[in-house]
């Protein structure tokens, strides 16, 4: 069963033209920042956050410790990556479990839908994995012919109008009680409610039926345990549970950079996850699956496979530099403090990871020239490296993407114009001398409206010039 | 897919990581504590009891932990009863079911899960006698488990596929009721995750899952509804 | 001690009241104040940019112009940020490193200085108004500067200080992303803006002169009472 996609004004998948990525971008960020009523809401979605998430890190005895200890637990598994990744498929085979590797989207796709063809599927319900989203699976699957339903309630609600998650957590944030409302009685034949439980309730005794029926169940994983060979599902609904534990086929897809080393890591990275993610202690099911049903065990699928991704995070790994932005446990913090996607909302990247971390490594992932504007779209305010619970350099790293960019790709214009005034901050007289003129020109400036200067007018004033500037005034104290 | 193919990406993968990790990453800026080179001389690690002390308190007595995981669970909207025995269990329970209504019950095999649903009136579904019928499971109103800790740090409950009904038992039916012994109260997570890996080393459960209050979501407007698709209701009997 | 100040490029051309200001304050509390005027600029618009080599140059010749300094004092949390955070990491394997880290240790935020390295909290100004502080991020995020300006405010005479709701969210100038991605940054001073309009307050103090731009600007556009005032000039005793 694939219900139909709603046709939504704002919906947002890729620009067509990697190259127009930037100017779509541009866009839809404008027409956003327009929207103030959905600005407003998104803001009213994100604002209890802070409060929930600071009560929840004052329970913790060294919430900064914590850090440190998440941080450390990634940083040892992403540096043996090369010991780690096998040992995980190792002990996992072993469990019972089949490993696949999948090089790139393409090829993980091909995978799946060998298994799902393999599996004679009819049905397939999913649970919430934004590395599906990346792969585009279900717009692959049900090109092949198979009815996909997402189980997470959020997931099912933007699969219902035909968009993308808007935040790799709240997925639907953006969307109103009566829009759901209405989604559910066009899709679902229900009656119109704007009571959230009712909504909820109307959605869990849809899925129940799915999750009975369906015969392969596709995952994500949070983490992958090396030393176990078992994988690591975190959620809040339950339907990771059930996707997992009902049909008779399990297939989770999951980065390279996922693996851990120990089950005690989890000690730490659980908490945190929740922690920066939601303000919750733990999130509501944690869970680790070693492989297929064991014998003894009166249910559970009776295939499971795990399929390993690269897509160009091995390219990640190779930068000493940014590989940190591999610890990322996809928890979301950075989008929950960051100024921009409050601003913009998660469709105007235009890509499947969105706030900081997606605009520190969409650009490893999609190509620097194409995808280097969302490492400037920022005003390095830093809040996403202060919220990170892994402890990445966010910010920094959006500067050092600036940097490979105008390396590789400088513009013309834009280099000139940096080398002018360099070449002008060399020599105090012509400093001075082009801040004078600048200055005896403002007022002219305003009138006439030059690029950039334009740009700031549009919406903001600026100051007189000052008859007289500093190093003038101090030179005639 | 051709073998080769297939074949070709593990190792293409693991080259191309190999490759990556020539060069070395700097250690992360860490605010506490100075890293102290690993025992085998590899990568730094952080000290293990300078890793241990950051969640809140598990509690350092049986009774303190038993307090705090009261505390925690109540805040996680699950109820929390202390029994005296199993015949209070088996009352309570079978109290439970008249006063809702319920018509059945689906619980697994464990001694003092059979026990604590011994009272009941209505109809049960052994989940684990005969082969699995998830549609009966379904139609259940609710689901009793034991389980294999009880986290009194974080309030959560560990249920393993192996011992505790399998996977969909405590996860499927509206309410899930947990009835455990006193012994099962552990302090702290990585305790828990700890005791189990020792437990089960050779043979893990396929799954072990830490259920910490019942189902919730907040994809509505961030308003929280309990019941998303687990049990809208988790309920911890702690029995002697 | 002689305190050499650093007068960045936006305020030796735009804002020159505020170098006044610190160097009043400077010199009330006992200290002579030299500036070295072969300084121009420190590089942080094509640093942002990412034209590294270009920025480059325009560091290393900063930190020849600062040689010998004994103290290097700036009312610029981005542009102290430079020096003393990112100085270092661009002249990182270059034979400017050690004097980068050098100049680095000897370079102070104006509010920073007083509290940390002066050890004053009181300069002896009055402002009889109400206002509330607008933390810059440079100054918060990368000097970790945030109790020392409130606590220098304290201290001035009949001066209410109220706290914003939204005080540590940015301001949206963030250099040449200002006009680069213009409706962003509007929307961003608007939120922040707004949040210190609500307030009530007279004034809006700020360690930062590019926030007191971008936050000037809007306000007038949008016909808000309020507006920034450096701390140097509040603590200056400048009295509207």
């Amino acid at each position: 069963m694939t219900p139909p996609p709603d046709a939504v004004a704002h919906a947002v998948t890729e620009a067509a033209d990697p190259r127009l990525a930037k100017k779509k971008f541009l866009h839809d960020a404008a027409e956003r920042v327009r929207d103030s009523g959905h600005r407003a809401f998104v803001r009213k979605a994100l604002g209890g956050y802070y409060a929930t998430r600071d009560a929840q890190k004052a329970r913790y005895r060294d919430y900064e410790q914590a850090r440190d200890a998440a941080s450390l637990a990634k940083w040892s598994a992403v540096n043996r990556l090369d010991e780690l990744l096998p040992l995980f498929a190792a002990n996992f085979a072993k469990n019972g479990g089949q490993v696949h590797w999948a090089r790139d989207a393409d090829e993980a796709r091909e995978i799946i839908l060998g298994l799902l063809r393999a599996a004679r599927a009819k049905a397939v319900i999913k649970s919430k994995c934004m590395t599906s989203e990346e792969i585009h699976l279900n717009q692959a699957m049900e090109a092949d012919g198979y009815g996909v339903v997402e189980s997470d309630l959020g997931e099912f609600i933007q699969q219902l109008r035909g968009e993308p998650p808007y935040h790799f957590v709240f997925p639907c944030m953006h969307v109103r009680r009566d829009e759901i409302s209405d989604l559910f009685q066009k899709h679902l034949g229900s009656a119109a409610t704007s009571e959230p439980e009712e909504l909820t309730m109307i959605a869990r005794r849809h899925m129940r039926r799915l999750y009975v029926e369906a015969d392969v169940g596709i995952t994500g994983a949070n983490f992958l345990v090396a030393e176990t060979g078992q994988i690591s599902i975190t959620e809040n609904e339950g339907n990771a549970r059930l996707t997992a534990g009902l049909p008779r086929v399990h297939i989770a897809i999951a980065g390279i950079e996922k693996v851990i080393e120990r089950l005690d890591d989890l000690a730490v990275l659980l908490p945190m996850l929740a922690t920066a993610g939601t303000g919750q202690p733990l999130t509501c099911y944690n869970t680790l699956y070693a492989g297929p049903r064991r014998e003894g065990e009166c249910d559970g699928p009776e295939e499971m496979h795990v399929v390993l991704l690269d897509n160009r995070r091995s390219a990640i790994l190779a930068d000493p530099e940014q590989r940190d932005s591999l610890h990322c446990i996809r928890c979301g913090a950075c989008l929950n403090v960051c100024p921009i996607f409050k601003n913009v909302g998660g469709f105007t990247y235009g890509t499947t990871y969105q706030g900081p971390i997606g605009s520190v490594i969409t650009p490893h992932l999609r190509g620097l020239a194409d995808w280097n504007h969302l490492s400037g779209a920022s005003s390095l305010c830093g809040a996403c490296t202060d919220a990170c619970p892994v402890r990445i350099d966010i910010h920094h790293h959006l500067l050092h993407n600036r940097r490979n960019a105008a390396r590789t790709a400088p513009g013309f214009l834009e280099r000139l114009g940096h080398r002018l005034f360099v070449f002008a901050a060399s020599r105090p007289w012509l400093f001075a001398a082009g801040g004078w003129a600048f200055r005896r020109s403002l007022g002219l400036l305003k009138v006439l409206r030059p690029p950039l200067l334009k740009d700031w007018l549009a919406t903001r004033d600026l100051p007189p010039a000052p008859p007289r500037s500093f190093r003038s005034q101090w030179g005639r104290r | 897919m051709s073998p080769t193919r297939t074949g070709g990406a593990r190792e293409t993968i693991l080259a191309r990581v190999s490759e990556a990790l020539r060069l070395p990453a700097p250690p992360p800026h860490l605010k506490s504590h100075a890293l102290e080179p690993a025992p085998t001389g590899g990568l730094p690690v952080l000290p293990l009891e300078a890793a241990r002390p950051w969640l809140p308190d598990g509690g350092d007595s049986a009774d303190e932990s038993r307090r705090i995981l009261g505390e925690n669970l109540g805040r996680l909207r699950a109820e929390f009863h202390r029994l005296a025995d199993t015949a209070a269990a088996a009352e309570f329970v079978a109290r439970l079911a008249r006063d809702r209504g319920w018509r059945r019950v689906a619980l697994h095999g464990d001694p003092l899960v059979t026990a604590a649903a011994g009272g009941l009136a209505c109809d049960t579904y052994r989940v684990d006698a005969g082969s699995f019928d998830k549609h009966a499971l379904e139609a259940c109103d609710a689901g009793v488990t034991t389980c294999e800790a009880l986290v009194a740090q974080t309030g959560s409950v560990l249920v393993s596929s192996a011992t505790c009904g399998g996977r969909a038992l405590s996860v499927l039916p509206h309410v899930h009721v947990v009835v455990a012994t006193a012994d099962r109260v552990v302090p702290t997570l990585g305790e828990a995750l700890d005791a189990a890996r020792v437990r089960h080393a050779g043979r893990l459960p396929s799954m072990l899952s830490l259920i910490t209050g019942p189902s919730r979501t907040g994809d509505i407007e961030r308003i929280l509804v309990l019941g998303a698709h687990g049990p809208r209701e988790l309920l911890v009997l702690l029995v002697g | 001690m002689r305190i050499d100040l650093f007068i960045p490029c936006f305020v030796d051309q735009m804002a020159p009241r505020v170098g006044m200001a610190v160097a009043a304050v400077l010199e009330r509390l006992g200290h002579a104040c030299g500036f070295r005027a072969a300084q121009t600029c420190c590089g942080q618009p094509s640093f942002n940019a990412g034209y590294w080599d270009e920025a480059r140059a325009v560091a290393i010749r900063t930190v020849g112009v600062f040689e010998g300094a004994e103290a290097v004092v700036g009312p610029s949390g981005s542009c102290v940020a430079m020096l003393r955070v990112f100085y270092p990491q661009l002249l990182a394997g270059t034979p400017h490193e050690t004097a980068a880290l050098d100049l680095a240790a000897r370079t102070f935020e104006f509010g920073e200085f007083l509290v940390k390295k002066l050890g004053v909290t009181d300069v002896g100004a009055r402002f009889p108004h109400r206002v509330t502080y607008h933390d810059g991020c440079h100054g918060l995020r990368e000097l970790r500067v945030k109790e020392e300006p409130r606590l220098l405010l304290k201290a001035v005479r009949d001066l209410e200080l109220v706290e914003c709701d939204e005080p540590e969210s940015c301001c949206g100038f963030g250099g040449l992303f200002s006009v680069k991605y213009p409706m962003i940054s509007t929307a961003m001073a608007e939120v922040k803006g707004g949040s210190l309009a609500r307030t009530e307050c007279d004034y809006i103090v700020s360690s930062d002169p590019s926030c007191q731009l971008q936050l000037d600007g809007w306000l007038s556009r949008n016909g808000k009472k309020p507006r920034t005032i450096h701390l140097a000039e509040v603590l200056a005793g400048a009295d509207a």
